[in-house]
């Protein structure tokens, strides 16, 4: 399988982990093919609620860890332009639109990119995650048709499947799957039980589902429907 | 953070009173609780940096604790509280963590805001 061409990718979530979970594979495929990646994470997730009992961090301090967990993550993934946009977490979808919208259109003005990665709106779960995703798709869809960038989204709801069928894109990362690993560690305060649980199914033989470590999954995304 | 010891707690508690002071009320279930399991009903609630007077407040009961404080004109109250500490700015970070190590409830108080 090769990978179509990129000249910049953008990829735009609003949670460090957001990334590492969807599209870890898929960004350090294109860094090894020298395409350059930027990555704006719109907050520190801030409100995260694994503190841990007894805890590791305090409702304050989580932030600063989190910052630290993303900066290591992108080096496991080998992005070396992170923006970190400075909303908080779980505002989001209460920001003016308009505001979004604008600022997916100043990265996509500064790094002219022809592929953007943010998540399906309407079936991301998260709010934050819905409110990004319709960010990125208003701030495309203004744009002259034949300027635009392909834009996948990452739709994991309950119902996205039996709405949507089966996504379109399906990269194999096998060859990465270590890289993908390391980022998704590099999150340990979002990570750490799973990782472990991983552990637990390595050493009973039954490691977690191809789903994680084998294929990332994304939709192409119609602007204009 | 360490559990709470209903003496100490208290005292920092005092030491607020009568103060302007910059609250941080928080209750979660996650995002994600629907996702998990459809029946669940998700509400929550958020408030950071509202800056209020007490006149005193009091941590009650066995873990998890109930805090409440008496204003002027009404009640802030927390229950659920398991863990606190007053961290390096001399803020006191009280917070409610379930058996998974979870946040469940926060209330914090401090005489500077909290950041954004
Ligand atoms: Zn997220």
């Amino acid at each position: 399988m090769t990978l179509e061409q990129q000249r910049h990718i953008l990829v735009v979530f609003p949670h460090p982990d957001d990334e590492a979970f969807s599209s870890a594979g898929l960004i350090r495929l294109y860094r090894n093919m020298g395409v350059p990646v930027t990555y704006a994470c719109l907050t520190l997730g801030e409100m995260g609620r694994n503190l841990g009992n007894p805890p590791f961090a305090t409702r304050e301090s989580l932030p600063e860890i989190r910052r630290k967990e993303l900066e290591e993550a992108c080096k496991a993934m080998g992005i070396e332009d992170l923006r970190m946009m400075g909303f908080r977490d779980k505002t989001i979808e209460f920001e003016d639109n308009e505001k979004m919208v604008q600022l997916v259109r100043n990265l996509i003005d500064e790094c002219n990119p022809s592929l953007i990665i943010t998540f399906l709106p309407g079936y991301a779960v998260h709010p934050d995650h819905d409110a990004t995703g319709r960010a990125v798709v208003e701030a495309v869809r203004r744009m002259d048709r034949n300027a635009r960038p392909t834009v996948y989204g990452v739709g994991f709801a309950n119902n996205t499947i039996a709405e949507k069928g089966e996504p379109d894109v399906v990269i194999d990362i096998m060859s990465v799957k270590e890289d993908k690993l390391k980022a998704l560690q590099a999150h340990a305060s979002q990570t750490a039980w799973m990782i472990e649980e991983n552990q637990k199914r390595i050493d009973e033989g039954q490691p977690m589902s191809d789903s994680w470590f084998h294929y990332e999954k994304f939709y192409t995304i119609n602007v204009d429907e | 953070m360490k559990e709470v010891d209903v003496n100490e707690l208290q005292q920092l508690i005092n030491s607020f009173a009568n103060k302007d002071v910059y609250i941080h009320l928080e209750t979660t279930n996650g995002s994600y609780a629907t996702h998990y399991n459809e029946q669940f009903f998700n509400a929550s609630a958020f408030l950071r940096n509202a800056k209020i007077q007490y006149e005193h407040g009091k941590v009650v009961g066995e873990s998890p604790h109930r805090v409440g404080l008496k204003m002027e004109h009404g009640w802030v109250y927390a229950q659920g509280i398991t863990h606190y500490e007053l961290d390096e700015h001399g803020r006191l970070l009280m917070a409610g963590l379930n058996y998974e190590g979870k946040l469940a409830i926060a209330l914090q108080i401090s005489e500077t805001p909290f950041s954004y």
